[in-house]
């Protein structure tokens, strides 16, 4: 079932300078998708960004959000769009309830209905016991929650997530992950994603790889994983001149090797060809790293190239 | 019109949270405290007591109640501009920190939040100038009372007039700020220099001609002067009532500022009210502008792309 475009951008545009920041960029978002938009620094992603929040205008092309043009319905794509940026923005001397109160007057949100949406995050993301402490003595996982609750209180359809966990721990990560999953099912959410972890790109349902402005690859992690990459067969316990005999391009990992083979099927005819070798062993999908790599030719490692 | 009254009162609550500005808004008052403190009361004790023949007999409770109106005065004088110019930090900070946008992503319009931080800043400076205010009452109840019910009203009147002149200098000047290192320059140059050029440390009069002409260009120094003629009334009429001559009175006003020329030219009390009312509202009237220009400029770039793309 083709569901309908909640994000359309056609041929978008935008130059700093001399510098094409954006260059004749064209895709769409599904509603309720799970979108991930990669690329190194400055390939592109922010600039995206602020030109979908309306914070930068676009040199040319369209961008619709929920079929209202960018420059024209202003107000209702605002209304659509719930932000969590890359550097927790909310007012740190302030109380986490505070901050909160603030933001949603700014949607018409006050009184009754606003307790009523702070119950509701609550029970998402567990803001309550937070709500009377200051957001600069928060830790970093707990701020990000309270980030995350800003960007919901207006119950937006959209929620822009620019690189939302870096430098938070694997257990905080899993939390807010496990939040929005929640979000997705129950509300049916979109998520339009900037991130450094492939991991987390993988999850995704559709993702984007842009490089100096452009598309570089597009598909599902399925797809861009047959298409960019092939599979890798870990063999345990043998030797290495039986693995290099194979003719295929190893390495060595702890206890074994990791041999690349084309796809899943020249893993099977390997497997079958030589069950003496691989007595124990397993077979697995290029990673979404080893996409990003083979269409950029850069590595994205936690914020660097 | 609660998206309004929500950010006037989330930047008024920054400004008192946040220590560093409500700090940097208290250095220039302290200073003054301080130079009164250790020597500045003695020195104008002495020259006011010594400005008159002996046989008049300067009780010591009007020389206290002087040198406390003039304390009150001066540092009202101060704290209207420097807290102005320290609370619309707040302006500048949510620049810097990025915190603009994620208002900015919310449907408010742009004139809404630069309204938000005037009227906060109106109200910080408002706050404390009339707590100022108060404290200094308190301690010329101590020392000297001489001030009637009407000079009160017209010393708060000063302190609105000159606090809304100092929101909208202080609006201009920030709406062009938007690091912390400029921040931090205009903040510093202000409190250092303020104090000296509105006569709140030295009176304009002991400045020497040329520097006074060039003062008298400067609509703070109107409202100093008003703050002064308004928290020394009381002691000029007991002054007149112990038949000291006129013109030694004058010659007194004359030193402490009360009687501020331009350019050879006495300025009445009425033309003070006028430049300092005149002056808010042009400055005002350029901030309104900054924000609508920056508004059109950016609708006209709109239109010009939308050719472009046609």
């Amino acid at each position: 079932m083709d569901r309908q475009n909640i994000i359309q951008i056609k041929h978008l545009c935008k130059s700093f300078k001399e510098v094409k920041a954006v260059n004749d960029l064209s895709f769409c978002v599904k509603k309720g998708e799970l979108f991930a938009f990669l690329g190194v620094n400055g390939a592109g992603k922010s600039t995206t960004i602020s030109i979908i929040c309306n914070r930068l205008k676009k040199d040319s092309g369209e961008v619709y959000i929920n079929g209202n043009n960018v420059d024209e319905g202003v107000s209702s794509v605002k209304k659509n769009l719930g932000v969590v940026f890359q550097n927790s923005v909310l007012d740190t001397s302030l109380s986490v309830k505070d901050n909160l109160k603030n933001r949603a007057a700014l949607y018409g949100i006050t009184g009754e209905e606003f307790s009523k949406r702070l119950e509701e995050l609550d029970k998402l993301l567990d803001v309550s016991s937070l709500s009377k402490r200051a957001v600069g003595k928060l830790s970093g996982g707990q701020r990000r929650r309270v980030d995350i609750a800003r960007a919901l209180l207006h119950k937006p359809e959209i929620l822009i997530l620019d690189e939302p966990t870096t430098g938070l721990d694997p257990q905080t990560r899993k939390t807010l992950w496990n939040a929005i999953a929640q979000l997705r099912e129950k509300n049916g959410l979109t998520v339009f994603l900037t991130t450094h972890y492939m991991e987390e790109a993988a999850e995704a349902d559709y993702v984007v790889i842009i490089d100096s402005g452009k598309i570089a690859a597009e598909g599902t992690p399925y797809e861009l994983k047959n298409k960019y990459t092939g599979d890798f067969i870990t063999v345990y316990g043998s030797e290495e001149e039986k693995i290099s005999s194979l003719g295929f391009p190893y390495e060595k990992v702890a206890n074994g090797f990791r041999v690349a083979v084309p796809n899943t099927k020249r893993a099977t005819q390997l497997i079958v060809g030589y069950p003496d070798l691989f007595d124990d062993y397993e077979v697995v999908k290029g990673k979404m790293d080893d996409v990003f790599l083979s269409v950029t030719g850069k590595k994205l490692t936690g914020g660097e190239q | 019109m609660s998206k309004f009254l929500y950010l006037t009162g989330r930047n008024v609550k920054l400004f008192f949270k946040d220590k560093g500005m409500f700090f940097a808004s208290m250095i220039t008052p302290i200073i003054l405290l301080v130079l009164y403190a250790t020597f500045l009361s003695k020195v104008f004790e002495e020259s006011f007591a010594a400005g008159f023949p002996q046989e008049f007999g300067v009780p010591d409770k009007l020389i206290d109640g002087f040198v406390g109106g003039e304390l009150l005065s001066a540092l009202l004088a101060v704290c209207c501009v420097t807290v102005a110019f320290s609370s619309n930090m707040v302006m500048i900070q949510d620049k810097v920190k990025g915190t603009i946008h994620d208002i900015l992503i919310a449907p408010v319009g742009k004139s809404v939040v630069a309204l938000s931080y005037y009227v906060a800043t109106l109200i910080s400076t408002l706050l404390i100038c009339y707590s100022a205010l108060i404290i200094g009452m308190i301690y010329l109840g101590a020392v000297g009372w001489y001030m009637s019910a009407g000079d009160v009203f017209m010393i708060m009147l000063d302190v609105l007039l000159l606090s809304l002149f100092g929101t909208a200098l202080s609006s201009i000047i920030n709406f062009f700020l938007s690091s912390q290192g400029q921040m931090s320059a205009v903040g510093t140059i202000v409190s250092a220099g303020y104090g000296f050029i509105c006569g709140a440390y030295m009176p304009i009069a002991q400045y020497g001609k040329g520097l006074q002409n060039v003062l008298s260009l400067l609509p703070g120094t109107y409202g100093t002067s008003l703050l002064r003629n308004h928290s020394l009334n009381g002691i000029f009429r007991e002054l007149d009532e112990m038949n000291v001559p006129s013109e030694v009175i004058e010659s007194v006003k004359d030193s402490l500022d009360c009687n501020i020329y331009f350019f050879d030219g006495k300025v009445s009390i009425g033309a003070m009210f006028a430049v300092l009312l005149l002056s808010t509202v042009i400055l005002a009237a350029v901030y309104v502008a900054l924000n609508v220009e920056w508004k059109k400029h950016n609708k006209k770039n709109k239109i010009n792309k939308t050719q472009v793309e046609g």
